[in-house]
């Protein structure tokens, strides 16, 4: 009998309609988890325990009376700590938001709470979401629970390891450049990045604003539908926010890919060091056309600038974004300073961990007077390239497959030296980002060291259904368990 | 084209005290990420456009009503430090 921490979301919800578990079972699973494994993980940066355990009660009680339940009551949601929750500190994983209490809920929050969503904690990441590795969190790392010397990816690393081990039934996290997919990837769970303006960004804390979006974390896709279908769809106080409005994502599921048109990316998987990752995105080529794709080759001739030009965008954007942590209105403030200048100087000094600063040093000397078009403006073109290159494929293909990652999970340490380095973890999911397209990376294998390998798949603009559909194919056909063996260790 | 940075200029611009060991690391890096991404030029021909968000809309207005929004104690409760119901700051302009 398995604990209800590892169940996922929709089996979850069955026991709980079904009388056979109650949403505060659920929720003491989840703490237990926590208790057992959070000491070596470092998922959370705060659990929210009395939070959690009152929503779920409440829950509980509607259970009790009978009431029509979302699929999302009465599940545990850990929630990335760039995303705004209302009188629970809220700290984007920086000193300089050590003590910030959001006087709001950011809007995906907010309708999962209104839905009966409980949350178990805030999870920990990259500094302000700027990192592939969640060692950037100005509080501590974030340990992969399949190899605790390995990181789990990043930024959105804590809600990647929470759900990779049973500390959290799901999460969200961010996507500005991979910060969903790639951790998911490390961590052997679905992670998904949503069209760009699908989920609204109301209470997300801004990172690069023309690249951010809100993505989800799950055990299969069939709970990445049902979590995307409760947070997507049109929000007035975004306006950015595509006026669509909220769909049922899990209808399409079991459409299966039968002539489905699936685009491989040959020169990408060309790249990747590792013998492990091709192997299994071979394999997952070759299942995706026994169950009756069609697979054909796909380029995206522009791959090759679009880091390029993400490492100028997201700068460009984060040291404007950046600019209002003055030690004015929240946060940390610098003592004994003499004037106004000096205060803002010192205390983003003081406040900002090392990458934060080089990204917006890199930013505000791309957008000073005399280099704006010569970097920014000439990035911008490049991202034009790059959705052209996306559209062309989507002519003649439904779907574009990759690797998510050209590596599996790193060692701690092995790349905060170099920022180059860390920055190619993003080589394959930047073009998503730069296009504003869909993109999902799920499990498909374990390497010879027993680590796990993404696939990523790509759609169209708002062809989330498509993608969906693709992916549970083949996760359903796959039918591997992807369990952290830490998991096995545990008592009970 | 060779990147030169004077850094201490753009890290004032940007309002960040930098130690003397985040100053001379950032020189070399910002140089080495910048050589990086100046490959962009490479391919960035005249008659491209540049896009600014990759799902453009347009022209997203509502009405200009008022509604109820943070109260005055709510949006100074993160302050620093609090003054007649005001953010306070050290001195701006130098005198008196």
């Amino acid at each position: 009998m398995p604990e209800p921490c590892d169940l996922t979301a929709h089996e979850l919800g069955d026991e709980l309609r079904a009388g056979q578990a109650s949403a505060l079972e659920a929720t003491d699973s989840c703490l237990r988890r926590i208790e057992a494994v959070d000491e070596r993980v470092r998922a959370f940066l705060a659990p929210t325990a009395d939070l959690a355990r009152e929503q779920a009660r409440a829950v509980d009680g509607r259970l009790a009376a009978k009431d029509d339940l979302a699929p999302v009551a009465g599940i545990p949601l850990a929630l990335k700590d760039v995303l705004c929750t209302r009188g629970v500190t809220t700290t984007c994983g920086s000193r300089i938001l050590h003590n910030y209490v959001p006087p709001y809920d950011c809007t995906p929050w907010a309708r999962l709470s209104a839905a009966g969503s409980v949350l178990i904690g805030k999870t920990n990441c990259d500094e302000f979401a700027m990192g592939s590795s969640t060692e950037n969190s100005g509080f501590f790392p974030t340990h992969n629970p399949w190899d605790l010397d390995r990181v789990p990816g990043g930024s959105s690393g804590g809600s990647a390891a929470a759900v990779a081990a049973g500390e959290a039934v799901w999460a969200l996290g961010t996507d500005t450049g991979g910060s969903v997919r790639q951790p998911a990837a490390l961590c052997g769970v679905v992670g998904m990045k949503p069209t760009y303006g699908l989920v609204s960004r109301y209470g997300l804390i801004a990172f690069a604003s023309s690249l951010d979006t809100v993505g989800t974390f799950t055990r299969d896709v069939r709970d990445c539908a049902l979590l995307l279908s409760a947070i997507g769809g049109h929000d007035e106080m975004d306006s950015t926010s595509i006026p669509e409005p909220p769909k049922d994502y899990t209808s399409m599921l079991e459409e299966g890919v039968a002539g489905l048109r699936v685009g491989v990316l040959r020169d990408w998987l060309g790249q990747v060091p590792e013998e492990g990752i091709r192997a299994r995105v071979e394999e997952a080529v070759i299942r995706l056309e026994k169950l009756g794709a069609e697979i054909g080759e796909a380029s995206i001739p522009h791959a090759d600038y679009a880091l390029s030009a993400y490492y100028l965008i997201a700068p460009a954007e984060c040291s404007s974004n950046l600019a209002r942590y003055d030690g004015v209105r929240y946060g940390h403030r610098a003592d004994a300073v003499r004037d106004v200048v000096e205060l803002n100087m010192r205390t983003r000094g003081e406040g900002f961990g090392e990458e934060v600063k080089r990204r917006i040093m890199i930013g505000t000397y791309a957008l000073s007077a005399g280099y704006y078009d010569a970097y920014y403006g000439q990035a911008q073109k490049v991202r034009t390239l790059v959705v052209r290159d996306f559209a062309r494929e989507f002519e003649r293909y439904d779907v574009l497959l990759s690797p998510t990652s050209p590596t599996t999970a790193f060692r701690l340490g092995e790349k905060t030296q170099d920022p180059l380095a860390m920055y190619l973890n993003d080589v394959f999911t930047i073009p998503a980002n730069l296009a504003g397209n869909p993109a999902i990376s799920i499990p498909c294998g374990l390497d010879e060291r027993g680590l796990p390998v993404g696939l990523q798949l790509m759609g169209n603009h708002l062809d989330e259904a498509t993608v969906l559909r693709a992916a549970h194919a083949f996760e359903q056909d796959l039918a591997q368990t992807f369990r952290p063996p830490l998991l096995n260790s545990l008592a009970g | 084209m060779p990147v030169e940075i004077d850094v201490d200029h753009v890290a004032r611009l940007a309002r960040l005290a930098l130690s003397d060991e985040e100053r001379e690391r950032f020189a070399q890096q910002l140089v080495q990420i910048l050589e990086h991404a100046e490959r962009v030029r490479e391919v960035a021909a005249e008659d491209v456009p540049p896009t600014s968000q990759p799902v453009p809309l347009r022209n997203v207005l509502r009405d200009d009503s008022p509604r109820p929004s943070l109260t005055q104690d709510e949006a100074l409760a993160g302050a620093p430090e609090v003054e007649e119901g005001r953010f306070k700051v050290p001195r701006i302009i130098e005198g008196e």
